[in-house]
C-alpha cells in the first residue's frame, strides 16, 4: 500500500554534504536494505524519510504524496532506533500503548492490538516488565512491537540488530524476515553489515560517502558490482583485485599480468587509465600447476567442506575459496588462476566497472 | 590473612569506620545549633533566658502559644475577676499574668512564605525546563553567549539591584504583592535552573523524543510525556535549590514586603520586639520554619536517588 520515492534528495550539515543527490524508489511491500560503511549517510537518509531531519533539497514522496516537509507525526511511518529508544519510565505494555493513545483509540481496541502484537512477537510474558529489566533481544522485540501496533504505512529500521551478539543476531534476522513475510509492510532497513543485507533484503542500495552507488537484488549486486568499492564491500571474503598496467580497449578480451596473457570477457567499453584493476570473487579463483600468479600460502581457514586460503603474492593478499580436498600447506609455493567469465575490469581512475559480455550493468 | 569476603575494589573495614566517625562528628557539630534552637522552642520564656543555659528543663509550649498570639499584661485583680480559662493555652497565658488579645501575624506570614516559596520554585523549574530544553536541542544563534548572559545575572549579589527594583516595583504596583515576590525569586533562580537543567537534558538521548514524535506526538507532547519524566533527577535537584533560596531569602523580603506579602524570614525577628526577649517564641517560629524545606528535600531526595540509578542501567 505504500511506495517511498526519493527524488534528488540532498542533505548538508553546514558545509558538509552528508547525502548527495539521491534517487531511489522503494516499492510497496518490499524489504529494502540501505547498506554502507560507517558515516556514509544511511541514518541521515532514513531520518529524512521519517521526518526527523529536513532535506536541503529534493523531494520525498510517500504513495505519490509529497511529504518532504510534513512533520514526523503526520507521516504515519514507524521507526526502530538503533538503541531501541524504549521509554524507560514506562513498562512494556505502556510503551506499546503509547502510539495508540495519541491516535485516540478506545481502551478495548488498544488492549486488543497489544494482545495481537505481543502474541506475534512472543512477548506476552513481558508486558508488565520494566524496560530496564529486558535483555537485548527482548528490547528488540518490544521496539518492533511498538512499531507494528500502529499499523503504519512503512517501517524504517536503523541497525536494529547492531547491539546484539552474533548468534542472536542471526536468529533475529530470520525472525525479522519472517515477520516481514507475515505483515508485508514496506520496510527500509539500514545496516553496515553486508551479510545481514544479503540475507534479508529483497533489494539493496549500496551507499558510500553520501552517494547511492548501486541498487538491485543481492544477487545482482554480488555478481555485477558497478564499482570497485561495491565489489570490495560486498562478499565475505571480499573480492580480490589484480592491478593491470595497461589501458583496456573496447572489444578487448585479453589482458596482461606479469607479461602473460589472460582471457577476460570481451569488453564493451574501454578506459585510457594506465592502471586498472581486475576483480575476481574468491570462489572463482583456483590453484593450478600451469600458468598462474605465483604466491605463498599464508593462511588457511577451515569451513567444513570448503576452506579459504590466504595467498601472499606480489599484488597483495588474495583470498581463495577452494574445496577441502585441495592440498595446500602453509608456506608452500602455489600458482593461482581465475575463471575468465567472472572477471570484471574496474577503471583505475573512476573505480567504475567496464561493461562486458557477462557484466551488463543496468 | 586476606579478607576474601569483600572485593579488592572496596575500601577496608577500618577506613570505612573512620569515614563514618568523621561524618558523625561533622553531623553532630552542624546539628548542635539547630538542636539548640528547636529545644529553645520548647522552653518556657524564663528558662530560655537563664544563665548558664539549661540543658535539662521542663518542656513547655509557651513559645508556641506566644508565637501564635498577641497578649496584654493585666493586673492580678483583673485576672481574678475573669471567668475561669476555657483552654489550656489561656490558662498558660494567665499564669504569666497576661490575657490573649488576639492571634499574631505569624500564620499569615507563614502562609505567604509557602505561597511565594512554592510559586517561585514551580515557575523557576517550569520556565527553566523549557529554556533548558530549547538550549539543549535547537540550533540557536549565539547560543553560548546567551547561556553566558543568563549565568552573568548571578555574577553580582542580587541585592545590588535592590534599589532599582524597589522603585520599579512601586511604580508598577508589584511592591508588597505575592506575584511580585514570585516573579523576583523566579528571576533570581532562573539562571541556576537553566544551567542545571540543560546539563540533565543534554544527557537524555534525543531518540526518546524522536520516537515519541514518530509515534504521533507533537514536540510539546513529547517534551511533557517523555523528556520531563526522564529529567526527574534534574528537576528534583533544581527544585530543591530554588526552594531553599526562595524560602530563606531575607534581604528582598525586608525591603519589598510589609503587610500583605511579608514572608516568615523578616517576620520572625520582629517577635523579639513584642514584649521582651521572647527566645522561646523565636525558637518555635524557627522550628516551624524549618519543617517545609525539610519535608520538601526529603521527599525529592528519593527522586534524586531513583534518578541516578535510572541512568546507570542503560541509555
Ligand atoms: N546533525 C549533524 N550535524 C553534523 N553532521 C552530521 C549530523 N548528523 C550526521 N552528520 C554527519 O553526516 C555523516 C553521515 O552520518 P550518518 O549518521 O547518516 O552515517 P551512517 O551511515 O548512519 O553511519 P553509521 O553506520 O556510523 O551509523 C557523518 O559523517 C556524520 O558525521
Ligand atoms: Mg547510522
Amino acid at each position: 500500500m505504500s511506495e517511498i520515492k526519493l527524488e534528488n534528495l540532498e542533505k548538508s550539515f553546514d558545509d558538509f554534504v552528508a547525502v548527495e543527490k539521491s534517487d531511489l524508489t522503494i516499492q510497496d511491500n518490499e524489504f529494502f536494505v540501505l547498506l554502507g560503511p560507517s558515516g556514509c549517510g544511511k541514518t541521515t537518509t532514513l531520518r529524512m524519510i521519517a521526518g526527523l531531519e529536513l532535506p536541503t533539497s529534493g523531494k520525498i514522496l510517500l504513495d505519490n504524496e509529497d511529504v518532504t516537509f510534513l512533520r514526523a507525526s503526520q507521516r504515519d511511518i514507524a521507526f526502530v532506533f538503533q538503541l531501541f529508544a524504549l521509554y524507560p519510565h514506562m513498562n512494556v505494555k505502556k510503551n506499546l500503548a503509547f502510539p495508540l493513545k495519541m491516535q485516540g483509540f478506545k481502551k478495548s481496541e488498544i488492549n486488543k492490538r497489544i494482545e495481537e502484537v505481543s502474541e506475534l512477537l512472543r512477548i506476552q510474558h513481558l508486558l508488565n516488565s520494566k524496560v530496564s529489566s529486558l535483555s537485548g533481544g527482548d528490547r528488540q522485540r518490544v521496539a518492533l512491537g511498538r512499531a507494528i501496533v500502529r499499523r503504519p504505512k512503512a517501517f524504517l529500521m536503523d541497525e536494529p540488530l547492531g547491539t546484539l551478539d552474533a548468534e542472536f543476531r542471526e536468529l533475529m534476522c530470520l525472525e525479522l524476515r519472517k515477520l516481514h513475510n507475515d505483515i508485508k509492510a514496506t520496510t527500509v532497513y539500514v545496516t553496515h553489515d553486508q551479510l545481514e543485507a544479503m540475507s534479508m533484503g529483497d533489494r539493496i542500495a549500496v551507499m558510500n560517502k553520501g552517494k547511492i552507488i548501486q541498487f538491485g537484488t543481492p544477487k545482482d549486486i554480488y555478481l555485477k558490482p558497478k564499482t570497485k568499492f561495491v565489489g570490495s564491500f560486498i562478499g565475505s571474503p571480499a573480492m580480490n583485485f589484480i592491478p593491470i598496467h595497461h589501458p583496456v580497449e573496447k572489444n578487448q578480451n585479453k589482458i596482461v599480468i606479469n607479461g602473460e596473457n589472460y582471457d577476460i570477457p570481451q569488453s564493451f567499453g574501454g578506459t585510457n587509465s594506465p592502471t586498472n584493476y581486475l576483480g575476481i570473487r574468491p570462489e572463482k579463483m583456483f590453484l593450478t600447476d600451469k600458468k598462474g600468479i605465483p604466491g605463498i600460502v599464508f593462511g588457511s581457514e577451515y569451513l567444513g567442506a570448503r576452506k579459504i586460503l590466504t595467498i601472499k603474492s606480489e599484488f597483495g593478499n588474495f583470498k581463495v575459496r577452494v574445496s577441502n580436498q585441495v592440498n595446500a600447506r602453509i608456506g608452500s609455493n602455489v600458482k593461482i588462476n581465475f575463471e575468465p567469465k567472472s572477471a570484471i575490469v574496474f577503471d583505475g581512475t573512476t573505480d567504475k566497472a567496464i561493461e562486458s559480455r557477462y557484466i551488463k550493468l543496468n | 590473612m586476606v579478607d576474601t569476603s569483600r572485593s579488592p575494589t572496596e575500601s577496608s573495614g577500618f577506613s570505612r569506620k573512620l569515614a563514618a566517625l568523621i561524618i558523625i562528628i561533622y553531623a553532630v557539630v552542624t546539628l548542635i545549633p539547630i538542636t539548640w534552637i528547636i529545644l529553645t522552642g520548647f522552653k518556657s520564656v524564663t528558662s530560655s533566658i537563664t544563665y548558664p543555659p539549661e540543658v535539662f528543663f521542663e518542656p513547655s509550649l509557651e513559645g508556641y502559644v506566644n508565637l501564635f498570639t498577641t497578649r496584654t499584661r493585666q493586673s492580678q485583680e483583673y485576672l481574678e475577676a475573669l471567668p475561669p480559662p476555657e483552654t489550656w493555652y489561656e490558662e498558660l497565658v494567665r499564669s504569666r499574668e497576661m490575657v490573649i488579645a488576639g492571634p499574631s501575624k505569624f500564620f499569615g506570614r507563614y502562609a505567604n512564605s509557602l505561597i511565594i516559596g512554592f510559586g517561585a520554585t514551580f515557575l523557576s523549574v517550569f520556565l527553566g525546563a523549557l529554556a533548558a530544553y530549547a538550549f539543549s536541542r535547537f540550533k540557536i544563534p549565539l547560543k553560548d553567549d546567551l547561556m553566558f548572559f543568563i549565568l552573568s545575572t548571578r555574577m553580582f549579589p542580587p541585592i545590588a539591584v535592590a534599589v532599582p527594583i524597589f522603585i520599579m516595583y512601586r511604580k508598577i504596583g508589584l511592591g508588597d504583592t505575592h506575584l511580585g515576590m514570585i516573579i523576583l525569586y523566579t528571576v533570581v533562580n532562573l539562571s541556576l535552573a537553566v544551567w542545571l537543567l540543560k546539563g540533565f537534558m543534554d544527557e537524555i538521548p534525543r531518540e526518546y523524543e524522536e520516537a515519541a514524535m514518530i509515534d504521533g506526538y507533537t514536540r510539546m507532547g513529547a517534551f511533557f510525556k517523555i523528556v520531563l519524566p526522564q529529567a526527574t533527577t534534574g528537576i528534583a535537584a533544581t527544585a530543591i535549590f530554588c526552594m531553599i533560596f526562595s524560602w530563606n531569602e531575607y534581604a528582598f523580603a525586608v525591603l519589598l514586603t510589609q503587610f500583605n506579602a511579608q514572608t516568615a524570614p523578616p517576620f520572625i525577628p520582629t517577635i523579639i520586639g513584642e514584649g521582651g526577649q521572647d527566645w522561646s517564641a523565636i525558637g518555635a517560629g524557627t522550628t516551624l520554619f524549618l519543617i517545609p524545606v525539610m519535608i520538601f528535600t526529603v521527599v525529592l531526595r528519593k527522586h534524586l536517588l531513583r534518578g541516578i540509578t535510572f541512568g546507570a542501567v542503560r541509555k
